[in-house]
């Protein structure tokens, strides 16, 4: 490791060393900033956007009547309830300029439908003017529901109904079939209670991680770059650490900044800088409140966030 | 400061100071970034592989259809010969030459297997063929999958060059010799930029 800088362990003198800091100061601060601005690179094409995800029935094309949606709504609210399987159907009046295959994917990718630590959802989509079905499975039920399962699915049971104009019946039938399937699947049972959300203990052990490793870094780099330069290289050190944790610009940001200020006031010797961390953690709550992330609304349904999917699935028309 | 300290506790400093500054410059994301290119990678190849098992069934199925086009038949069962003949092993991602042989014979077998399910159309015993239906489900799915692993390796790799391409982790590619891997291209570029046929039969926009 030590290779990489000869230089430092030959001639040790006052004027290299100097240099030796800034570069590794700077690659510290260089390397923070470059992370920050990588989730900067966005999907820039003109695809549909993919909607807002507000419940088990997601109608954009405004063809269910209102009891017809909530009936649906309760069905797969209930089976969610039973098994824990998330189904959620979108109606959309077309899928243009994308087929419908790679718009459900997309869809199906961004939601992530399906339990956190189970990934089992299904994603149906409707392109109701383009007259195309598809149904998209997670990878974790693509042994409850294959490729064929799914096809026939849509070809005997959603389209005939479909084909009628009875779309809220062919939905209705098209769940009651893919429930079916599913509960020949030995999957998980549901928890009882609401799983805890992770984001805060993730923030805790963050945080933790911080506390005990701004003044032990901290102290080591002001050892070796002097006051400031250490201070900088700790900051910029914590902020790409909790971007990386939590690919938050916000934490990183709030990380660097204490870590900053608290190297600065840890001084030299660092070794009674334990105490001094007390007024720091009040900014806990500022990080917790600040964690939220959007796509997931409220309402009483939330994506389990772990529905992973692989293109597995099928499409139809009718 | 560092005259303050004893000589050896410092060099003991500055190798943890440049341990640290090793994991700040990326050689750990190099590490992941490079497992989940090669992850990615094999998956693209499993979904080729599914492919490649599917289209004996497909022929044979459809080999049972009196006079049906033999060309399309021979071209499918040409292209599959042709792509599975390269050895899809994952050192074929550092050969840019290779890989592109392999995309491109994996192209012209997905040409070709369009084609077939294209043509397939206008033979009626066919499309009320039980079995030849399922198949086209499932070469169908493979297909889509096919489309998701790919995009999933091109998105992988982009991480991966960025890193290895941006400042400062350029150094840490350089010094462990990380470079940039080779994406997918598409397999029929020339096909692709020519403009489409399009006859409406009526006076142009």
């Amino acid at each position: 490791m030590t290779a990489a800088f000869p230089e430092h362990r030959a001639a040790g003198r006052r004027t290299r060393m100097t240099a030796a800091r800034w570069r590794l100061a700077f690659c510290a601060v260089a390397l923070a900033w470059a992370s920050l601005l990588l989730p900067c690179l966005a999907w820039a094409q003109d695809l549909q956007r993919v909607p807002s995800l507000t419940g088990h029935v997601v109608d954009h094309s405004a063809t269910l009547p209102p009891d017809q949606a909530r009936s649906l709504e309760a069905k797969l609210a209930a089976f969610e309830a039973e098994r824990g399987t998330q189904i959620v159907i979108l109606m959309v009046p077309g899928t243009a300029p994308e087929d419908i295959a790679a718009f459900a994917f997309r869809v199906a990718d961004e939601w992530k439908i399906g339990r956190r630590e189970v990934g089992d959802g299904i994603l149906l989509v409707v392109a109701k003017d383009e007259r195309r079905v598809r149904i998209e499975v997670a990878r974790a039920l693509e042994g409850a529901v294959p490729d064929l399962a799914a096809f026939q699915i849509i070809n005997r049971v959603i389209t005939p109904a479909f084909r009628e104009g009875d779309y809220a019946g062919g939905l209705h039938a098209g769940a009651d079939a893919l429930m079916a399937r599913i509960r020949g699947e030995n999957l998980p049972a549901p928890e009882t209670s609401a799983p805890a959300p992770t984001k805060p203990s993730m923030l805790e052990g963050l945080g933790a991680l911080l506390f005990m490793g701004v003044p032990l870094v901290g102290a080591v780099l002001v050892g070796t770059l002097g006051r400031k330069l250490g201070a900088l290289a700790t900051s910029g050190a914590a902020g790409a650490f909790a971007l990386f944790i939590t690919s938050s610009v916000l934490l990183a940001l709030l990380a660097a900044a204490l870590a900053f200020i608290f190297v600065l006031a840890l001084g030299v010797g660092g070794g009674g800088g334990g105490g001094r961390g007390g007024p720091h953690m009040g900014g806990g709550p500022v990080i917790w409140g600040g964690g939220g992330r959007g796509g997931r609304s409220g309402g009483g349904f939330r994506s389990g966030g772990g529905g992973s999917f692989g293109g597995g699935g099928a499409s139809g028309g009718w | 400061m560092s005259q303050l300290l004893p000589r050896s506790l410092s060099r003991l400093l500055l190798a943890f100071a440049a341990v640290l500054a090793l994991g700040g410059c990326g050689y750990n994301d190099f590490q992941r970034l490079d497992e989940q290119t090669k992850a990615a990678w094999a998956e693209v190849l499993n979904q080729y592989q599914r492919r490649a098992d599917l289209i004996p069934n497909l022929v044979n199925t459809v080999k049972g259809e009196a006079n049906f086009e033999q060309e399309t038949l021979t071209r499918v069962i040409e292209a599959r010969s042709r792509a599975t003949a390269i050895q899809a092993t994952p050192e074929l991602l550092n050969d840019p030459q290779a890989l592109q042989r392999f995309q491109q014979l994996q192209g012209q077998l997905g040409g070709a297997l369009s084609r077939l399910l294209a043509v397939a159309e206008n033979y009626p015993a066919l499309r009320t063929n039980q079995s030849f239906q399922d198949l086209r489900v499932q070469l169908e799915g493979t297909e889509n999958r096919i489309t998701v692993a790919r995009n999933q390796y091109i998105a992988t790799v982009q991480k991966y060059n960025v890193l290895a391409r941006s400042f400062p982790t350029n150094f840490t590619a350089m010094i462990f010799g990380y470079d940039p891997k080779p994406g997918f291209t598409v397999a029929n570029e020339e096909e692709l930029a020519r403009p489409p046929a399009v006859d409406f039969g009526t006076a142009p926009r």
